[in-house]
């Protein structure tokens, strides 16, 4: 069963999987996470508003990127991204877009609607007392968010935001088709090469199953001190 | 894979200056000679249904077994519980079916590895299971919650008339638990069938991998992709849907649902 397992094929492949690909891979799912929430936030905000129009729009937007699967969605923007950026900078053709920026757009667009949901709640989650009581102290709308509500809100949602981006980084591998040198994309170029997919495939599920194992043990720790201070 | 070919074609795509809308294209015949291009979409639609409901299958016969073994007071039932979940959970769907499908016939004695690949329809069948496997964790999860959900004295109750642990779950325990899990159910069956586009890395050709060929053969991308959209948003609405009814009908008198 094991006899020709090859372990000398992952180390060889060491350097090239953890510095081209797991450093993409966390590249991404850092900086989708951070646009991600910053947009969804924005999002929430925009339902949560009370003008009619602009929570319409927001929860379209949030329903439709829902409906959709996340492999269809990054294939729209591969080939949308390019038209968009026309569109912006007012070139006269399709400009180039290169594969990371491509990723990173379409993860932090589908991501905002999932991050949005989770604010949504925590923002919900605030005593209607707060947001009152910092209008009594004088407080502007932006202020009131920026001071007293929204800081809350994270706090409150943060193990959900985190569970949330262990899920975004195990979606990032999704990037594979694109064939973009990922952590996954990486293993399946070497397992590819040198016919060994075997090593390559099991060593790439080790890792994304010990990174997301400690990384959700992390967020069991935090919800039970969080769950102490409530 | 046919990935430079597939980076070409967006090239062709986006090399014009102006990109050419030709909405007749569902009406032209396909390259594959099944009929027109709206019929290869349509056929994927199928196919993506199929692999959909077979992996709810899946992920329901087993992800009710796991939570109920994680609610049962044995220990060594709940140990396993806990681990099928991590296992399934900690993954990406992606590197699952790259398991199920490239390395697990490797790792079988040479006969029984020899079959599995010359399996007919080897995508279908692998989706279906490593997509219903992947979705158990989570109506595991799911029905444990449901079964924590309920107030302590049914369980209590159902020991009390003389129920065994099996009559128990049977008659009280669980049809209560998914009536109740039955919203969060429904976004973890749509959730199901839009994970069938995962399936198209190895090689099962559902809407999306439909939609994504008929832009490689006809580079008309907008076209083919705005169709796999609206037809999975279809999916959806008939599914949420049919699932408002299903709702209303088994809802339990005397909770907020019911009538």
């Amino acid at each position: 069963m094991f006899s020709n397992f090859d372990f000398g094929v992952i180390i060889r492949a060491l350097p090239y999987l953890f510095y081209e690909g797991l450093s993409f891979t966390f590249m991404l799912t850092a900086l989708a996470a951070l646009g991600g929430l910053v947009f969804g936030t924005a999002i929430a905000l925009m339902r949560l508003s009370g003008y009619k129009t602009l929570g319409r729009i927001a929860g379209f937007y949030v329903d439709f990127m829902r409906s959709l699967p996340l492999v269809l969605v990054i294939f729209w923007f591969y080939f949308l991204v390019p038209y968009i950026g026309q569109w912006v900078t007012g070139a006269s053709r399709p400009i180039s877009v290169g594969a990371f920026a491509s990723s990173l757009i379409t993860f932090i667009m589908f991501e905002a609607a999932y991050f949005s949901e989770i604010m949504r709640a925590g923002i919900q989650s605030i005593s209607r007392g707060q947001p009152a009581a910092a209008n009594a102290l004088g407080l502007t709308y932006a202020q009131t968010m920026r001071y007293v509500v929204l800081p809350q809100a994270f706090r409150n949602m943060l193990p959900v935001l985190i569970t949330q981006t262990i899920v975004l980084f195990q979606d990032t591998s999704l990037v594979y088709v694109l064939s973009i040198t990922d952590f996954l994309g990486a293993a399946s170029k070497v397992a590819q090469r040198d016919g060994r997919l075997v090593e390559m495939y099991l060593f790439a599920a080790v890792v994304y199953f010990t990174i997301s194992c400690i990384a959700s043990f992390g967020v069991r720790r935090l919800q039970a001190r969080i769950a102490i201070i409530r | 894979m046919d990935a430079q070919y597939f980076s070409e074609g967006r090239v062709r795509a986006g090399g014009h200056v102006n990109y050419h809308w030709n909405w007749g294209i569902f009406f032209e015949p396909n390259p594959m000679g099944t009929g027109t291009y709206l019929d290869m979409l349509l056929s994927g639609l199928v196919l993506t249904l199929k692999t959909g409901v077979l992996a709810w299958i899946i992920a329901l016969i087993f992800g009710s077994l796991v939570g109920v073994m994680r609610t049962l007071p044995s220990k060594a039932a709940g140990w396993f519980g806990f681990c099928w979940v991590e296992f399934f959970r900690n993954m990406p769907l992606l590197v699952q079916l790259f398991l199920w499908f490239f390395v697990l016939p490797e790792l079988l004695p040479k006969s029984a590895g020899l079959w599995l690949k010359q399996l007919p329809n080897a995508p279908f069948w692998t989706a279906a299971i490593g997509i219903g496997f992947f979705m158990s964790a989570r109506v595991a999860v799911q029905l444990q919650a449901g079964i924590g959900s309920l107030p302590r004295g049914q369980k209590m109750a159902a020991t009390a008339l003389g129920l065994t642990t099996v009559q128990s779950y049977r008659y009280v325990l669980l049809p209560m638990a998914f009536r109740i899990i039955l919203p969060p159910l429904t976004s973890e069956f749509l959730n199901t069938i839009k994970n069938t586009a995962v399936a198209i890395t190895i090689g099962l050709l559902e809407l999306t991998g439909q939609a994504r060929s008929m832009q490689e053969f006809s580079f008309q991308v907008f076209e083919a992709f705005t169709a796999a959209t609206l037809l999975y948003l279809l999916v959806n609405a008939v599914v949420v849907t049919a699932m408002r009814f299903l709702e209303r009908y088994v809802a339990i008198p005397g909770y907020i649902t019911g009538k």
